[in-house]
């Protein structure tokens, strides 16, 4: 899947009827197994009670006890509807010109760039030379880029493209972007892994068969490269829904542009209003288990790792 | 047929995509050479007092901030690597029950937005009164790479052929003679990828630091709250120290295995 | 198996009511084999016939379900592999990728902490002809110097018993014939038992002083290679090892020399030592290159059977000998191997023919014709995408 992308080698498949039966398998499972049902699962199970906590009678803000008040999603959502909204849709705009933008990338690299090898390797560090650098700052420099002082917004002004007064942070448009620039090796990586094990003999086969370039693309190209468009919208799409870092009004946001990590962060964070965070965190992580389930009932458990 | 603008253009696309891909880390770079006071945000000149008193700021904060980053790197990415790789070894060569259940489980936390991981487990340090600290993020960070290590490793795993291992035991190799000889050492490669990543994404790690840190800071922290107030210079220098190394490092290792390449193939 | 010393000589291999059984099938029925100190013994038959199961089996690499294994009269089946005096050639030659050629046959001498590996490693080399290679690593090896390197890791040990797992199968032609014989010149020199598995049944036949032929799980036939081939006991056998023209028809007499079956209205005679069985329905057979081709019909001689007439409907040439097809009514499309002693061939398409043989040269099957025959040779393209097909979705529902 998409994830063996970060690994430096495609495995080849194994056999699996050559499977050991054996306790040793329990031995080697159960440390980090146990580890993720405590460190992962649990913390879930955590969350999921806490959405339902009711404020303690007399207590302090921050004081909570177990009760079963599903009002609580109510709440949220009448309040926050907007950010839930909002961050679907920044998260699948986003996702969009993510795709749009790495796939030719991937493609140059992955199909056209085969008969140089260390030019592969070299293109594809670059496409993840941005990790190298801290999320934050990656963020920060195009706040600053786009800030009103900056000699970016200032060429647009002067040339007109931009009204005198108009700002580029703390729009829509600059937390999108904030967002596909982020997520663009997110998106390349599996397209590449796709990309670069398709056999261009098919697209030979398509010439051949009298299919024009572009209806070679369009039939042979985009459906065998299917696997790997998958691979990268999800995992463009689920990080990029619970983002809050572009859109924080520190970083690429404003007023406007609040999504529901901004909101999941304050309530958690700062309000301590902690069954309205965990009601949101519920929220989002349900919709996207939505995407994964669809995602794993079309390619199998198998597959996902 | 292509016209040969059509031949250029994809190349040229590609070029323009990655160089769009290096503005930010080009411009951190150049801004680690800024001679800022306070805030960083515009051009005072050029100095190299930064990069020689990284220290020296707020009472080494940012040092200070990127020690524990690399501390908890290291105990992270030592406890994921291996606790991981003993997950990727038994799913690849063994059969056992849940096999499914295990995979989703393995697939979830990749899967959770940071968002969601970082409050659950705050959520539940509340709940157990766990406070939060070195300890708890340790924790966190651990959770998160498990499954990419898995990943990582399970791929070197299925790729390390069986026959190997059975020729040990043929020439007369006891189960950890194999493991020892054959087997660790064939792994190690993967384990190492393993381990980088893990240790990248641990650094990098903000977000669920956020919510389960408590007082102690981490180098993406410092970042985020020194960006209200202005993130001084020195903030620049560690990031694009680090960023130079890791460039470094990840091309050293293309260059020369592809010359390694390039010689066994001279020699058949 | 004592460490630090080398078994004496080969020992011989005794495996006594074998079974083996994984989830979903039984890869090995019931097998029973003695195999004497010494001798190059190959196991015979198609892919999935139980061979290389059999071969991991006495390597110690797979557990049998049932049944016992003894190597020089001691039983050795809850012995773990690296307790067995026994060495495998494996298929794929599993060298060691970061280790030297060097130590990687110096491995098996180390584990079992004998005296002087490096140097005792170093005769291996020299043996196969390749110390000069010894700081390389098996990456930077041809095929044929990697098996050379696989088969010097192996026999450096001395074990009773050597293991060898189709290891010429990745070569070409020429550098397998060579290994054949290299491998047989090293078998004679050294005494060591081999147990060689392959589906090649020149090679077999080549190598071996006996074969053991293989199918589904079971032992078919077994014996030295030149009467496993010229009396061969099943169908199977009769059409693994070379090609046979069989017929089946019943017996309609019997003398001291031999029964007499109605082929096509002909009467076969096949000697009485050559018949498996002498009453009912029989299947008889005749190896092609023992058929002479007649333009007339030949005068009944006492010992020849004679077949005819029948039909050319293909002339194949083959360099060495020329194959041609006669359709014989009531009898079917028989082969005939000729070897090309001159210029232009003996008979044209569509000529008509008389086939004859000496009747000492016919065999008659142990088979009951009544029974369908276990392998069914099926070479119609659809069957072979369809095999192609079905055997990965069979494997993954098993796992």
């Amino acid at each position: 899947m998409a994830f063996a992308a970060f690994s430096s080698q495609t495995a080849p498949a194994a056999d699996p009827t050559a499977r050991k039966k054996s306790p040793v398998a329990l031995w080697l499972l159960l440390p980090g197994i146990l580890y993720l049902v405590l460190f992962f699962l649990t913390p879930l199970v955590s969350l999921l009670l806490t959405s339902f906590k009711a404020p303690t009678e007399f207590g302090d803000i921050g004081q909570f006890s177990y009760a079963f008040r599903w009002e609580n999603y109510v709440d949220v959502v009448t309040t926050y509807w907007p950010h839930i909204i909002r961050s679907f849709s920044y998260a699948l705009v986003a996702t969009f010109f993510a795709l749009i933008i790495s796939y030719p990338l991937a493609y140059f690299i992955g199909v056209k760039a085969r008969r140089w090898p260390l030019l592969q390797s070299l293109m594809l560090v670059s496409v993840i030379a941005p990790f190298f650098i801290s999320f934050l700052l990656r963020t920060l420099a195009w706040k600053q880029l786009f800030s009103d002082e900056s000699f970016v917004v200032q060429s647009l002004k002067a040339l007109s493209l931009l009204a005198p007064e108009a700002h580029v942070t703390g729009t829509a448009f600059s937390v999108i972007f904030g967002l596909t620039y982020n997520f663009i090796p997110f998106m390349t990586l599996p397209l590449y892994t796709t990309l670069e094990r398709l056999d261009v003999r098919y697209l030979e086969a398509g010439n051949d068969l009298y299919a024009s370039p572009f209806q070679v693309f369009r039939k042979v190209t985009i459906p065998l490269s299917m696997p790997g468009i998958v691979a990268g919208t999800l995992l463009t799409f689920i990080p990029a829904a619970g983002d809050y870092i572009n859109a924080s009004r520190d970083f690429l946001g404003g007023t406007g542009t609040q999504m529901m990590g901004n909101v999941i962060e304050a309530n958690f964070l700062v309000l301590q209003n902690f069954p309205a965070a965990a009601a949101l965190s519920i929220i989002l992580m349900t919709v996207i288990l939505v995407f994964v389930s669809i995602y794993v009932k079309r390619s199998g458990t198998e597959e996902l790792l | 047929m292509k016209l040969s603008l059509g031949k250029w253009l994809l190349p040229v696309y590609s070029a323009l995509a990655l160089l769009f891909l290096m503005i930010p880390i080009g411009y951190t770079f150049v801004f680690s050479f800024n001679n800022s006071i306070k805030s960083n945000i515009t051009w005072r000149g050029f100095t190299f007092d930064k990069w020689l008193n990284v220290c020296n700021v707020q009472n080494g904060a940012v040092c200070q901030a990127f020690g524990n980053s690399i501390f908890i790197g290291i105990v992270a990415t030592v406890v994921a690597t291996i606790l991981g790789t003993m997950i990727a070894i038994a799913i690849v060569r063994y059969r056992f029950k849940f096999r499914s259940q295990t995979s989703l489980l393995l697939f979830l936390p990749m899967a959770t937005p940071e968002v969601v991981l970082g409050a659950g487990l705050a959520a539940q340090f509340l709940s157990l009164g766990v406070p939060k600290d070195m300890l708890t993020i340790i924790l966190a960070h651990t959770m998160f790479c498990i499954s990419f290590v898995v990943v990582t490793v399970k791929a070197r795993v299925a790729s390390l052929d069986p026959a190997l291992e059975e020729a040990g035991r043929d020439l007369y190799g006891s189960a950890v003679q194999v493991f020892l000889r054959i087997t660790f050492p064939l792994l190690l490669p993967g384990i190492l990828a393993a381990a980088l990543l893990s240790f990248a994404l641990s650094f990098d790690d903000f977000i669920i630091t956020n919510f389960n840190s408590g007082a102690v800071t981490t180098f993406p922290k410092y970042i985020w709250i020194s960006a209200a107030r202005g993130i001084p210079a020195e903030a620049n220098v560690l990031a694009s120290a680090v960023f130079i190394l890791a460039l470094v490092v990840v091309v050293t290792v293309q260059v020369s295995g592809a010359a390694k390449a390039r010689r066994l193939a001279k020699m058949n | 198996m004592a460490n630090g010393a080398f078994a004496e000589s080969g020992a011989d291999l005794e495996l006594v009511g074998i079974q083996k059984r994984f989830p979903g099938f039984t890869a090995i029925e019931n097998l029973d084999l003695t195999i004497p100190a010494g001798s190059f013994f190959a196991l015979l038959g198609p892919s999935g016939c139980g061979k290389t199961t059999t071969l991991r089996l006495v390597a110690g690499l797979e557990a049998p379900t049932a049944g016992r294994i003894l190597i020089g009269g001691s039983d050795v089946t809850d012995q773990k592999s690296f307790q067995r005096p026994v060495n495998t050639v494996f298929q794929s030659y599993a060298l060691f990728p970061h280790m030297t050629v060097l130590e990687n046959v110096a491995f098996g001498l180390r584990r079992r902490k004998m005296a002087d590996p490096v140097g005792k490693a170093h005769e291996a080399l020299l043996l196969v002809e390749l110390d000069h290679l010894a700081s390389r690593r098996p990456q930077q090896l041809s095929g044929g110097q990697q098996q050379r390197v696989a088969l010097a890791r192996a026999i450096v040990n001395r074990p009773a018993l050597l293991l060898l797992d189709e290891p010429l199968g990745a070569l070409d032609l020429k550098l397998r014939r060579q290994m054949q014989l290299e491998l047989k010149t090293i078998q004679e020199d050294v005494g060591l038992t081999f147990l060689h598995v392959t589906h090649d049944q020149e090679e077999a036949m080549t190598m071996a002083d006996t074969i053991a032929v293989m199918n589904k799980g079971r032992i078919e036939q077994m014996g030295a290679p030149q009467k496993l081939y010229e009396l061969p006991r099943t169908s199977f056998v009769a059409n693994f090892l070379g090609q046979s023209n069989l017929f089946t028809g019943p017996v309609v007499g019997a003398t001291s020399a031999g029964i007499a079956v109605n082929i096509a209205g002909q009467k076969i005679i096949v000697p009485l030592d050559r018949a498996h069985r002498t009453t009912g329905d029989v299947t008889v057979g005749v190896r092609p290159e023992k058929l002479t081709m007649h333009a007339h019909e030949p005068a009944h001689d006492a010992g020849q059977n004679v077949m005819g007439p029948g039909r050319v409907v293909d002339v194949s040439f083959s360099g060495v000998s020329t194959q041609y097809l006669v359709d014989v009514p009531g009898a079917g499309k028989l082969i005939v191997f000729s070897q090309n002693m001159s210029f232009g061939s003996d008979a044209l398409d569509g000529a008509e023919v008389w086939l004859s043989w000496t009747i000492d040269h016919g065999f008659g099957l142990d088979d009951d014709p009544a029974d369908a025959p276990r392998f069914a040779p099926d070479l119609d393209t659809r069957t072979i995408a369809a095999q192609r097909r079905t055997s990965p979705s069979a494997e993954l529902e098993e796992a």
